[in-house]
């Protein structure tokens, strides 16, 4: 299994244009939003942390496909299924190795990338929390939706709609952690509920695209 | 007596209903059954809605803007309980294999997401008058919407799978964990922001309940959507079973040519 992890990051981090290319699109969508809503830095600042997660969220989003497809094709995916380890296993860590190839980088780049919003000192430590906590539940949930699409020839499209309704309570209880962090205001209570998302997505969500990965290779 | 046995005698009593999944039974009581709920539709439903927009006194602070509530409600209370009989028809679907309750599943879909369409929609034209807005940020108004993205992907995976028993599972998998999902959002945007709507309307609590004269017929018009849901739902399914089986004699031929 740590094999598979080790592989399956390096294939992320070398394979043309997965790696940084999420990283790029998270910094050009906080690019572009001063120039939808303005340069006024105290909006700016108002809504850093909402449109950092969903910069992250749509980072997050581009690299999905890349978890299952390729394998599907060259047939690993049918070695893994038969290999000795559970197919629940393989999943999880899978969507480790896209956590840590494309969540963990966006996590440490949005305090950095934070201040071209604005963002006040105490919003940072928030922002950065806040995508610790939430960002592995969007590669499970994530993972799942790369399942169910796997057997598909242009899945992007449908696994971008089947995932986005998936990502709103997380969405929700993230930005909320990392706006009233930021505004310095009590923020236990979202921030708990999204652990408790996180939690429960990574416990179970392996057996329901195990499902469905099994589902595809029939 | 041993425990196959009893489990045995526990299956045949609900033999009954399961012989709904074989196909041709299915087909049969189905067909039997069809006028029948037509009838009960038509004699609540209009009923209903004539009674309800024709002779119920216009309301205080309301005008006659609220006898939209006699779609608004109903159509709201579809959207909610389709998706759990989704829910159920694929958790079947998933434990004992009837095709039956997977193309049900499949037909439901449509009518739900109309339904849920519909009442946004009253809803959007009621909020006008009453809340000054078509639209507002409010739990209640956000979850449906969220409901209706959860119907659009659901019936999106439908329709990009060929293989039609590995639609059935796949979507199955997504109407589980969604519901999942769906139940969370609920919440959380119960917790994102506080709302506009009013709260229950037909609780026990008589407290918060609206008035007789508009809860009569209100009561025949959710009788009627119900049975209008009913029996959409029998014949989008009938439709679902013919289309199999013209598929399965369409192959039949084709592998005879060869």
């Amino acid at each position: 299994m740590i094999a598979l992890l080790l592989r399956d990051m390096r294939l992320g981090v070398r394979s043309g244009g997965g790696f940084g290319l999420g990283l790029a699109f998270f910094l050009i969508v906080i690019v572009l939003v001063p120039f939808g809503v303005g340069p006024d830095s105290e909006i700016l600042a108002r809504i850093a942390p909402g449109i950092l997660w969903v910069g992250a969220l749509l980072a997050c989003l581009l690299s999905l496909d890349r978890i299952f497809q390729l394998d599907y094709e060259d047939g690993t995916l049918d070695l893994l299924a038969t290999a000795p380890i559970p197919m629940e296993g393989a999943v999880a860590v899978k969507a480790l190795a896209h956590w840590l190839v494309t969540g963990l980088p966006l996590t440490l780049s949005a305090p950095i990338f934070a201040t071209l919003l604005n963002l006040e000192s105490p919003g940072h430590i928030w922002v950065f929390l806040s995508l610790l906590i939430g960002t592995p539940a969007l590669s499970m949930i994530g993972a799942f939706g790369a399942a169910l699409t796997v057997g598909l020839k242009r899945g992007g499209l449908l696994l971008s709609l089947l995932v986005l309704p998936l990502y709103i309570p997380t969405l929700i209880f993230g930005a909320e952690a990392a706006t009233r962090g930021a505004a310095g205001l009590e923020n236990a209570t979202p921030l708990a509920l999204m652990a408790g998302i996180t939690a429960g997505s990574i416990a179970l969500l392996p057996f329901a695209a195990s499902a469905a990965i099994r589902v595809n290779l029939r | 007596m041993s425990e196959t046995h009893r489990t045995k005698q526990a299956r045949d009593r609900w033999n009954w209903f399961w012989e709904w999944a074989n196909p041709v039974k299915f087909m049969s009581l189905s067909g039997k059954a069809l006028p029948w709920v037509a009838a009960i539709c038509a004699l609540t439903l209009i009923p209903g809605l004539v009674w309800g927009f024709f002779f119920t006194p216009a309301a205080e602070n309301f005008g006659s803007s609220v006898k939209i509530i006699y779609v608004h409600v109903p159509t709201a209370m579809m959207a909610i309980n389709i998706w759990v009989m989704m829910l159920v028809a694929s958790l079947i679907w998933i434990v004992r294999r009837h095709h039956v309750s997977a193309l049900a599943a499949k037909a439901a879909a449509l009518i739900g997401v109309t339904m849920t369409l519909a009442a946004l929609i009253t809803g959007a034209v009621w909020g006008e008058p009453m809340w000054g807005t078509y639209w507002a940020w409010d739990p209640r108004l956000t979850s449906f919407l969220i409901l209706f993205l959860f119907y659009l992907g659901y019936m999106a995976l439908w329709g990009a799978i060929d293989n039609p028993d590995t639609a059935a599972d796949l979507t199955a998998v997504l109407c589980i964990v969604g519901s999942a999902f769906a139940l969370l959002s609920r919440y959380a945007v119960n917790f994102w922001n506080q709302g506009l709507h009013q709260g229950a309307s037909l609780s026990m609590d008589q407290q918060e309940n609206v008035s007789d004269v508009y809860w009569q017929p209100l009561v025949l018009t959710l009788v009627g959507t119900s049975a209008l849901f009913v029996l959409l739902l029998l014949i989008r399914t009938r439709t679902e079973v013919r289309k199999r089986r013209t598929h399965a004699l369409e192959t039949r031929e084709r592998m005879a040519d060869v």
